[in-house]
């Protein structure tokens, strides 16, 4: 898989404050990648690279194989974590002043304008004023604006902040859609549960430097620990827990289950593999459950940060 | 992409559908004229107020001036002559009848002691104008009166009073006058205070219109599409644009307003000067003003003035503009802003008035001419000087400094604007701004 977006040692400092340290992401073309980071880590300064609004002090970034030009802002289509319009200026008329901006003709503004109104039924909103509307019907707009223009690459600052549930389900699957259809997306957010649904590729930035990055699979398979989810039954539940324990690491587990099973966490060697443990356990008593043990991107994330502080 | 058409078209129309633009094109040149009306009838009620003089003369020839045509036409001042009582009759008399006050003329042995021994009694201390007017009568009279008494022909005396306007010429056949100086000073004022006005009025538009976009929180949509030089240039013109229209519609509709007045409700708006001002024209009617005119315009390089004009004030007015963009660029919001308003003005306010001072001084001194070269005053020192004659070269390369510059700010706003938007809710000061400018 190509990559659209190429960022390569990206170094960017605000007087003596480093905000970038030789950051480097691969953006593979047709993903969802999740761009993640505590507060202050330096997400917002890459995004801003990328949109050139501020430039790199070194390093570069490639779009497509090409070094960054102002012509590649119709290329991009960016909804910063600030959401804001003109506020006393028309729905309509700001859409396809904006949309004018990234280089549509007004002809076809109208047109796809047209479009995505009906589309999330806004369209007898085109004559209000922004301070008319509320925050999440402005949002909707700022939407619009945003995929309007059909870029390659679309950049989302924390997305369904300000959203109800089900626009911001709505908006999901736009996103989804989109990507189906060709766009690339990059997510910044820190709700992890969205990113475990959504991405595919994550990168973590903590501290001004990229500390993970990869296909989410891969990351989380880096990330196990060999550890597998067990509930066993046996006529002795603390005879069995005591001859396990001789035999493996132990942490005791919490899953729902019909059975008065011993609940546990068994953490192998790495040299031994699940079909080794699943035949032992089997020769001890009944097993009821067994999964391996898979790391959240919330795990992921307290993980590497708290390592890396 | 070149966006600049669309950004001004833009600021332009959202300026001028402004609900408070429109009300201040209209109700503006109404309060204005409103004013005027208000002031000219104030001097006219003062003007108009009737007044009855007695005089008491006992020399008995010298208050016959004051039985002229023009006093019997005089609706506004009354003379009432009083003859055989004494002063004090003649006080009471006065407080009585409630008249504006007594003019007493004593009678002496000479001519010179009359003119010691004048006095006014009245209720309240009497208007200058009034008293001065008396005085000029009476001195003009006395002195005829000692002339008489001389056996001086008064014919001959006026017939011999000389005046002297030295007229002024260089070397190479340019001729001036101190009147002609004035005149050419004049215009450079006249320019110099259009400009100011202008940058007041709309430079604090062009800096809201700037931090329009942090305060509406779509600074960041806005930059990621277009360049910050573009904005801020289209932001600029677009307002400017939006500045003339209103100055136009401002001069149409209050022109109108002025013909309609003076056609239909006979309003005189000309008519509203005060006593020294009619007494400045009565005193230069001697002069024909249609020729002074014609040799005043005929002497300066209208062309050249005409053309400069337009080149340095939008020069001096986009600089200007730009300087009130970079605040703007700065800032978070509006209050911020006063901090940095004084240092905008003040070489402004010291072009006007350093300008005026030296150029009359010395057109083509040192501190004329570095005056119109620096950027900040040059729209008003040069505007003062070209009257005088400025070599074509010095005009422009004056005008390239200030162009220059121009873009120059201009850049130097949109750097600090790019980099503003990273530094939300922070009120900036001067040490952190060139800071911003090494990012």
């Amino acid at each position: 898989m190509s990559s659209i977006l190429q960022a390569k040692d990206v170094v960017k400092k605000y007087g003596e404050y480093t905000a970038l340290n030789k950051v480097s992401i691969d953006v593979p073309k047709g993903s969802i990648f999740g761009l993640l980071g505590p507060n202050g880590a330096g997400k917002t300064s890459l995004i801003r690279i990328i949109n050139q609004i501020t430039a790199p002090d070194e390093g570069q970034v490639l779009l497509d194989g090409e070094a960054l030009q102002q012509f590649h802002i119709k290329d991009i289509g960016y909804m910063p974590e600030e959401r804001g319009l003109y506020k006393s200026m028309k729905v309509g008329e700001q859409a396809l002043y904006l949309a004018q901006l990234k280089g549509l003709s007004k002809s076809e503004a109208k047109m796809r304008l047209k479009y995505w109104f009906e589309k999330f039924e806004i369209s007898d909103w085109w004559n209000k004023k922004i301070q008319e509307l509320s925050k999440g019907m402005a949002q909707k707009i700022q939407f619009v604006v945003t995929v309007l223009h059909q870029p390659k690459l679309l950049i989302f600052d924390e997305p369904f902040s300000g959203f109800d549930p089900i626009n911001a389900n709505r908006i999901k699957d736009e996103i989804l859609q989109l990507r189906d259809e060709g766009a690339t997306v990059i997510f910044s957010t820190h709700r992890m549960e969205s990113v475990e649904e959504l991405c595919d590729h994550i990168a973590l930035i903590h501290k001004s430097n990229k500390v993970l990055d990869g296909k989410l699979t891969d990351v989380k398979r880096q990330y196990k620990s060999n550890t597998f989810q067990v509930g066993i039954g046996a006529e002795d539940n603390q005879k069995l827990r005591a001859t396990l324990n001789q035999k493996f690491e132990l942490t005791d587990s919490d899953f729902k289950s019909i059975n008065d099973d011993l609940k546990l966490n068994i953490k192998l060697e790495n040299s031994d593999t699940s079909n080794d443990l699943l035949s032992y356990l089997t020769s001890q008593g009944q097993v009821n459950h067994f999964v391996e043990v898979i790391p959240s991107v919330n795990d992921i994330f307290i993980q590497t940060v708290e390592n890396n502080n | 992409m070149n966006h600049l058409p669309l950004i001004i078209k833009r600021e332009y129309l959202t300026k001028v559908k402004n609900k408070s633009f429109i009300i201040m094109t209209f109700v503006s040149p109404m309060i204005f004229i409103g004013l005027i009306m208000l002031i000219a009838y104030l001097t006219q009620l003062n003007n108009n107020k009737q007044r009855t003089i007695s005089i008491l003369d006992e020399t008995g020839k010298i208050s016959q001036i004051f039985l002229s045509e023009t006093d019997k036409k005089d609706e506004n001042t009354k003379y009432h002559f009083l003859q055989g009582i004494t002063l004090e009759e003649a006080k009471k008399q006065v407080q009585e009848a409630e008249q504006y006050g007594l003019l007493h003329i004593r009678n002496m042995a000479s001519n010179e002691e009359v003119a010691r021994q004048i006095k006014f009694y009245s209720e309240d201390s009497p208007s200058q104008s009034f008293i001065s007017k008396l005085e000029s009568r009476l001195s003009e009279k006395l002195t005829q009166e000692v002339l008489l008494q001389n056996n001086v022909d008064i014919s001959l005396v006026n017939k011999s009073k000389m005046q002297v306007a030295i007229g002024q010429e260089t070397f190479s056949g340019e001729q001036s006058s101190k009147l002609i100086n004035y005149s050419k000073l004049g215009f450079g004022f006249a320019a110099g205070y259009l400009l100011f006005m202008f940058i007041i009025i709309y430079g604090n538009m062009i800096m809201r219109s700037v931090i329009e976009e942090k305060t509406n929180r779509i600074i960041e949509i806005i930059i990621s599409s277009v360049k910050p030089i573009q904005l801020l240039m289209g932001k600029i013109i677009g307002t400017s644009l939006a500045g003339i229209t209103q100055f136009l519609m401002w001069i149409v509709f209050g022109g109108t307003i002025i013909v309609i007045l003076s056609l239909f409700f006979g309003f005189d708006f000309f008519g509203a000067q005060t006593a020294q001002q009619q007494e400045l024209i009565a005193q230069g009617a001697d002069i024909d003003f249609s020729v002074l005119i014609s040799y005043i315009i005929s002497s300066l390089p209208i062309v050249n003035l005409i053309i400069a004009f337009f080149i340095f004030f939008i020069g001096g007015y986009l600089l200007y503009s730009s300087l009130y963009a970079a605040i703007g660029a700065a800032v978070d919001n509006e209050t911020d802003t006063q901090q940095f308003m004084m240092p905008i003005l003040m070489p402004l306010i010291l072009a006007v008035y350093v300008g005026g001072f030296t150029v009359l001084e010395d057109p083509h001194g040192t501190v004329a001419t570095v005056f119109s070269y620096i950027p900040f005053t040059s729209p008003v020192v040069m505007l003062m000087r070209i009257p005088f004659g400025v070599g074509i070269t010095e005009q422009i390369i004056s005008i390239v400094i200030l162009y220059i510059t121009f873009a120059g700010t201009v850049w130097f706003a949109s750097k600090i604007y790019r980099v503003g938007i990273l530094m939300y809710g922070k009120k900036p000061s001067y040490k952190e701004i060139f800071k911003w400018l090494k990012y």
